[in-house]
């Protein structure tokens, strides 16, 4: 069944991706964390549906079709703000900082 | 074996994961994250749904990873310096992170088992698909009408309307990625 495997190797996965949001300023890196989190939670998704049933593995699906539109949205504002900013350094992306 | 092919692939996963934060560039933190896609799709065979390992590889280790990539590109991001935070920051943050991990990780004793006992609120553990039918109906619904089918089938009929809401969803996000990115509105 391997039930308790998945779900421990998400909660790694999501632990991982905290962190990498945590410690990095690149935007993008930021952003690939992000994905990486979404990415844990398909794992607990899958896992779970193999004693729920198949709505787990549906919604995952819809997870997968957030998390491209999140991306495609996301990096856009990312080139918008490099424009304005020429860095995608979140240290230098402090314009709501009063 | 099973358990054997899971352990390497849950490492490989969660090895990558650990380069694709800590790598310098971002172009090596990409393609460790796709490192760390595919063997997420490896797993997701393991547990039994092969379609959603091929859109794992497709529509994430493809085709959102090689947007990213794009925009490194685009953004002339592969030789910036170094953008790991230092000390001072990031000691508080692993030790937040290790924190949440191990919250997450002791969630496991919550198990089906344990859900179903409560549930039924019975004397004793029960078995839970005893309780949760569904496990069992999914995989009749594989043995009837084959791995899409199984998924397919709710797909279009329970969760129609979600699905529809989700095509509008996508025609937003890229009406609004292309009004973003554009220079002159």
């Amino acid at each position: 069944m391997l039930l308790g495997p998945a779900l421990a190797v998400s909660a790694i996965l999501f632990a991982i991706g905290v962190l990498g949001v945590l410690i990095r300023r690149n935007a993008i890196v930021v952003f690939m964390c992000v994905e990486l989190m979404l990415n844990a939670v398909n794992l607990t998704l899958v896992a779970f549906s193999q004693v729920h049933g198949v709505s787990g593995q549906i919604f995952v699906f819809f997870v997968m079709t957030v998390a491209a539109a999140e991306a495609a949205v996301g990096l856009a504002i990312i080139l918008a703000i490099f424009r304005h900013v020429r860095s995608v350094d979140l240290t230098h992306i402090n314009l709501l900082n009063g | 074996m099973l358990l054997v092919i899971f352990s390497f692939l849950a490492a490989t996963a969660i090895a990558a994961a650990l380069l694709c934060i800590t790598r310098k560039s971002p172009i090596a933190s990409a393609v460790w994250l796709v490192v760390t896609m595919a063997s997420l799709a490896g797993l997701f065979l393991l547990l039994g749904s092969q379609f959603l390992a091929v859109i794992q590889i497709l529509l994430y280790a493809g085709a959102i990873m090689v947007l990213f990539l794009f925009v490194i590109m685009l953004l002339n991001l592969g030789t910036a310096p170094s953008d790991i935070a230092r000390p001072a920051v990031w000691i508080p943050a692993v030790v937040l992170a290790v924190v949440l991990g191990v919250e997450l990780l002791t969630l496991q004793v919550y198990t089906p088992e344990r859900l179903a006992f409560e549930l039924t609120r019975a004397a004793e553990l029960t078995e839970p698909s005893l309780v949760f039918p569904g496990g069992a109906a999914a995989l009749a619904a594989t043995e009837k009408s084959g791995v899409i089918g199984a998924l397919a089938e709710p797909l279009f009929t329970q969760w129609l309307i979600p699905f529809e809401l989700t095509s509008v969803l996508l025609l937003a996000a890229i009406v609004g990625a292309v009004v973003i990115a554009k220079r002159k509105v």
